[in-house]
């Protein structure tokens, strides 16, 4: 008996040894217990426009929570009728909520908006068990720049994973500025430390509230879009497919950048923003589609201006070279065709869009007989592409931005063979077609690099941070030089102002504004699945420009007829303020876009660049667009 | 034949100081469990340690009547209040007042009494009647049956209601008996019955209890015969033919219970052991191998009994009481919350009042059950060790009075008193640590509540009564 009782005591004291003084872990447990964080969030900063309008803002919502242990008695119907959801929905809601903890609170409706909240409040009382904790949700002033903005949406696993500092239930920008500026607009979280017992109820503040944190609001960002011109670019593509892209050429500063199909950013936001993010995502327009910065198109004809300045910087035209076009271009087993008949030189070439002026001068380029190989002018060729920011990313500040593609030599070499492709055989790229693929954002980038005469800023949306511009990244103050003479410009940039008039040819005369001096190029970019793409570059004044644009739209025709006249509303709207020529507003509103080839009738007549034989030229680069970029980074989506 | 006494000093005021240590260390831990900055002193009556006071101040009271009746009233009327008690248990199962699913409490105005915590002393009292009595022999059938009779009928009673912890306290008194000459392989029997028992309702798989037991039996032959050889081959031949059984019931009967194929592969290969017994003449294989045999039978027949003879609500309360599934938050929430508090006391603990866990209410049963949790984590290692030391020093101590006894009665009941003062010791601590499962049972002296506080002061005071006439009557 009393070897039992020695038995007994000795056994309990070395358990309590073990647990009390041995392992540490229990005090630890302990504390976890006993300290409920109560987080209070941030308002995330807001967004203003280069002229200070506010863009987007915050607005107060509702997330209504439960505590299942103790919600007691109360009337459900009446409670359901505030909350509009069915009994049975509560009764599920109450499930799933007592299902995690009957004493923890879980979130049992998200987002109640304030209006519900504002009826809901007055009765709460009669609700034990029920509280709401206040979140900000985002609102936009004007139903545009959805892809600049981003949405903002909860965190996943992985973005947990990556940064500790978000947990289940945060909010993350998931896309455009929001994704971008997360960082600066999130602000930090707050933390107040409470005691609780085990019913969760808070017994008082955690050693008076000495280890509490305060939330600190997110940065407000400045950015540089004009929401001008923003809406105005919008409404001018409204019910069309395309992209707008205008840049300020002195700073890099992208004044409105339009992509359309767009959609209503306050579509992505509160309650309803996954059924609304499914019916956009499956929508076959593709609203969600950033055209500005995603989509690929060939540059067409706004890309002569560009192999103009080369040849003359490699030094195998001058500005007054002439070639002659017999209504195109001729080589063994090539033809170009053209609309023109007579001797051009580059000015004129430029405004008059010819292709066999374009033909020759890439010949020239890439059988220049200072490079000791076609492969090697090819890449001296392909170089100055980079120094304008075509093929590579230029690194604006958003995360899906796309390359583009300009093919490498070994790219050649592994369709031909190796030393067997030449001048000819990539012809097309003379004219901006073949492999080539740009984006609107580095056209319009291309555009402020001749207007600026030979240097760009990386086009960017940031203005200043908190009102303050010294602390955005270095690298949008960093001026890039093409490597190209600013004398070489000159005689290029008469030959854009030409292309809006005042030359033989001019492509885009019909556009002009009384007052203001334009630049510009027109394109048309072939697009194998239907009809051709008008693009339009211009910048403008000529001689001091302010803005240089890009314009795209689908399936239009030539570059003319509709993005032509677009960029020009754009550029007096930016420059004046206000619109001079209400018919050609008129026109490029009302005039529907079901258009095929029936174009000829069209006031001024455009180049075509399509007779370019296959089995001779190479294979036609496909248009990548869309469809195939819907998988691409910046696109995803897990909800 | 009666001698004149001093009858207070003739008391062991050391068992008594201790008893006084242990209420008022108690009572402040009650204190601090209940603790809530709103209400006033510890005296406040409409808080629980307000009302431990003045059921502190009522069990002296009842200590000092218990010192004052004649010794004799309590050999006397023994079975009278045996039979009164267990009355009082069958009437607490018709009008007992229902808490927590049990009918252990009769409602008396805004008190409630519970007639099991008496039961311990009146059951003590009858068993060292009849056990000091000229008829018993502990080695006739009829005293064992008799004997069992006394301790169990209160036992099965209690069972009803239903409250396994009190039940279980009754198997405490098995102790007595074997002091008392009990045969000790029928104290063994008892005893691994009644771990058995409570092992197979806890355990998730019975097999694996089966399993268990097997290798016990392997060890205990292999540290008894010392031939590691026979004790390798009967487990090989037993799990050969295991082994055979699943493999083949497994192409024939996949749904088959892995407690089966274990019964049916020790059934064949008992043939083996029985062809060797026989053979060797292996008097102690025998016996270990029939307590091998009756072991498993035992667990195949509570496990059977208790999922298909009782009812589905029968079979959660059981389970309920023993703790099995009985958590209100989960899985082994109330142990958990337990250790931790205990463990988070560390060395020295937290101090007075200042537990985290003890003041926010993580365990539940604080007061009562769970009030070692309190010692633990506000008074640390020491405070827990002082209270350990402290119930050891009161058993020895009434170890060492039991045996100077000249009468059996006085020498039997103070078993029964060290023995069901040494289960709730062991039983309580044990399960708020983690090292028995959670029954629940009170800390004599410690926890909460009137009844369990009132049964233990006549337990020990009617012993120290007794104690107290040791030199007065020659019985």
């Amino acid at each position: 008996m009393i070897i039992s009782i020695t038995l007994v005591g000795l056994l309990l004291m070395v358990r309590l040894f073990m647990i009390q003084v041995v392992d540490k872990s229990y005090r630890l447990s302990a504390e976890n217990n006993v300290l409920r964080y109560v987080t209070s969030y941030p308002a995330r900063g807001l967004m203003y426009d280069r002229n200070g309008e506010l863009l987007v803002y915050n607005q107060a919502v509702y997330d209504l929570m439960v505590i299942p242990g103790q919600v007691g008695e109360m009337d459900t119907l009446a409670f359901c009728n505030i909350l509009k959801i069915t009994p049975e929905s509560f009764r599920s809601r109450i499930k799933e909520a007592s299902r995690y903890s009957d004493f923890a609170p879980s979130v049992f409706l998200k987002m109640v908006s304030s209006e519900t909240y504002a009826v809901l409040q007055e009765s709460l009382y009669r609700y034990p068990g029920f509280y709401v904790q206040s979140r900000t949700l985002r609102k936009y002033s004007d139903q545009m720049a959805a892809h600049v903005f981003g949405y903002v949406s909860e965190v996943n696993d992985k973005n947990i994973q990556n940064d500790s500092y978000y947990k289940m239930g945060d909010y993350i920008g998931k896309s455009g500025l929001e994704e971008y500026y997360e960082k600066d607009l999130r602000g930090s979280k707050g933390a107040s430390i409470f005691l609780v017992d085990v019913h969760n109820r808070i017994k008082g503040s955690y050693m008076d509230g000495r280890y509490d944190t305060v939330s600190v609001p997110g940065s407000d960002i400045t950015i540089t879009l004009d929401s001008e011109l923003q809406r105005y670019g919008e409404k001018l593509l409204k019910n069309k497919n395309g992209s707008v892209v205008a840049i300020e050429p002195s700073t890099g500063e992208i004044l409105a950048m339009v992509t359309s199909p767009a959609y209503d950013p306050g579509l992505l936001v509160g309650r309803p923003r996954s059924s609304n993010f499914l019916s956009l995502q499956n929508d076959t327009l593709k609203p969600l589609f950033n055209r500005a910065i995603m989509a690929l198109y060939p540059p067409g004809s706004t890309f002569k201006p560009l192999n103009g300045l080369i040849a003359l910087q490699e030094g195998v035209i001058t500005p007054a070279t002439d070639f002659f076009c017999n209504h195109g271009y001729y080589a063994p087993g090539v033809h170009v065709a053209c609309h023109h008949f007579g001797s051009f030189d580059l000015a004129h070439a430029v405004a008059a869009s010819c292709n066999a002026y374009f033909c020759n001068v890439f010949r020239k380029i890439i059988e220049n007989p200072n490079h000791s190989s076609v492969a090697e002018a090819y890449v001296s060729w392909r170089s100055y592409l980079s120094a304008f920011g075509l093929g590579s990313k230029l690194r604006i500040d958003m995360a899906s931005e796309l390359p583009g593609f300009v093919p490498e030599p070994g790219y050649y070499d592994r369709y031909y063979g190796e030393g067997r492709w030449k001048a000819l055989t990539i012809l097309s790229l003379s004219i901006g077609q073949g492999e080539l693929g740009t984006t609107p954002l580095q056209m319009a980038n291309m555009t402020a690099a001749i207007a600026n005469r030979g240097h760009y800023y990386t086009p960017h949306l940031i203005k200043a941070i908190d009102g303050d511009s010294t602390h955005i990244d270095a690298r949008f103050s960093e001026r890039h030089e093409t490597g190209i003479d600013s004398a070489h410009f000159e005689v290029t940039i008469d030959g854009m102002k030409g292309v809006l008039g005042g030359m033989e040819g001019a492509t885009a005369g019909w556009v002009a504004i009384r007052g203001i001096e334009m630049a510009g190029k027109t394109g048309t970019a072939e697009n194998p699945h239907g009809p051709d793409h008008s693009i339009f570059v211009a910048f403008a004044p000529a001689d001091n420009p302010r803005i240089a644009i890009a314009v795209y739209v689908e399936n239009s025709g030539f570059g003319s007829t509709y993005a032509a006249p677009a960029a020009s509303l754009m550029i007096e709207k930016y420059l004046t303020g206000e619109i001079s020529n209400r018919w050609l507003e008129d026109y490029i509103l009302k005039e529907p876009v079901a258009v095929t080839r029936a174009q000829e009738e069209e006031p001024e007549e455009e180049e075509r660049a399509t007779t370019i034989s296959s089995e001779t030229i190479g294979p036609v680069r496909e248009e990548r667009i869309i469809e195939e970029d819907m998988n691409l980074p910046g696109y995803e989506e897990k909800d | 034949m009666k001698r004149r006494i001093n009858l207070w000093s003739s008391l062991d005021w050391f068992t008594i100081l201790i008893f006084l240590g242990m209420i008022f260390f108690g009572w402040i831990n009650i204190y601090a469990a209940v603790y809530n900055e709103e209400a006033s002193g510890i005296f406040d009556i409409s808080q629980r340690y307000g009302k431990q006071f003045l059921w502190i101040v009522a069990a002296i009271i009842l200590a000092f009547f218990v010192i004052i009746t004649d010794s004799r009233f309590y050999i006397f009327f023994s079975y009278i209040i045996y039979v009164l008690v267990i009355a009082s248990l069958l009437l607490v199962l018709l009008v007992g007042k229902e808490v927590n699913g049990a009918r252990s409490w009769f409602a008396i105005g805004a008190f409630s009494l519970q007639p099991s915590e008496f039961a311990k002393f009146a059951t003590a009292l009858a068993l060292a009647k009849y056990l000091s009595g000229q008829a018993s022999d502990l080695t006739s059938f009829r005293s064992l049956a008799l004997s069992a009779a006394i301790i169990f009928a209160p036992a099965a009673l209690i069972l009803f209601q239903p409250d396994m912890g009190s039940m279980i306290v009754f198997f405490s008194l098995v102790l007595v008996l074997y002091r008392e000459g009990l045969s000790p392989w029928l104290f063994i029997t008892g005893i691994l019955a009644a771990i058995l028992f409570i092992a197979t309702l806890l355990a998730e798989h019975n097999h694996n209890v089966m399993i268990a037991i097997i290798l016990i039996a392997a060890v205990v032959h292999l540290i008894a015969e010392r031939d590691p050889l026979l004790t390798l081959k009967g487990i090989a031949s037993a799990g050969g033919i295991i082994l055979i059984i699943w493999l083949v019931s497994g192409a024939v009967l996949p749904e088959i219970e892995p407690a089966v194929i274990i019964m049916a592969g020790m059934v064949i290969s008992s043939v083996a052991w029985a062809y060797y017994i026989f053979r060797h003449k292996a008097r102690n294989l025998l016996i270990l191998m029939t307590f091998l045999a009756g072991s498993l039978m035992f667990i195949f027949i509570v496990d059977f009994a208790f999922n298909n003879i009782l009812k589905p609500h029968q079979q959660t309360r059981i389970s309920d009481v023993l703790g099995a599934e009985s958590d209100p938050y989960g899985t082994g929430y109330s142990l958990n919350q337990s250790i931790i508090s205990i463990g988070s006391g560390g060395f020295s603990g937290k101090g007075f009042l200042n537990g985290t866990q003890t003041r926010f209410k993580f365990v539940p049963e604080q007061s009562t059950d769970f009030i070692f949790c309190t010692v633990g984590e506000e008074w640390g290692f020491l405070g827990s060790s002082f209270v350990i030391i402290l119930f050891m020093v009161l058993l020895y101590r009434l170890i060492v009075l039991a045996e100077r006894q000249r009468s059996s009665f006085t020498r039997i009941y103070g078993y029964g008193v060290v023995s069901i003062l040494l289960f709730h010791f062991l039983i309580n601590i044990g399960m708020t640590i983690g090292l028995v499962p959670v029954i629940g049972i009170p800390l004599p002296f410690f926890s909460y509540g009137g009844s369990s506080l009132w049964g233990f002061t006549l337990l020990l005071f009617i012993f120290l009564r007794l104690d107290a006439s040791r030199n007065e009557y020659l019985v």
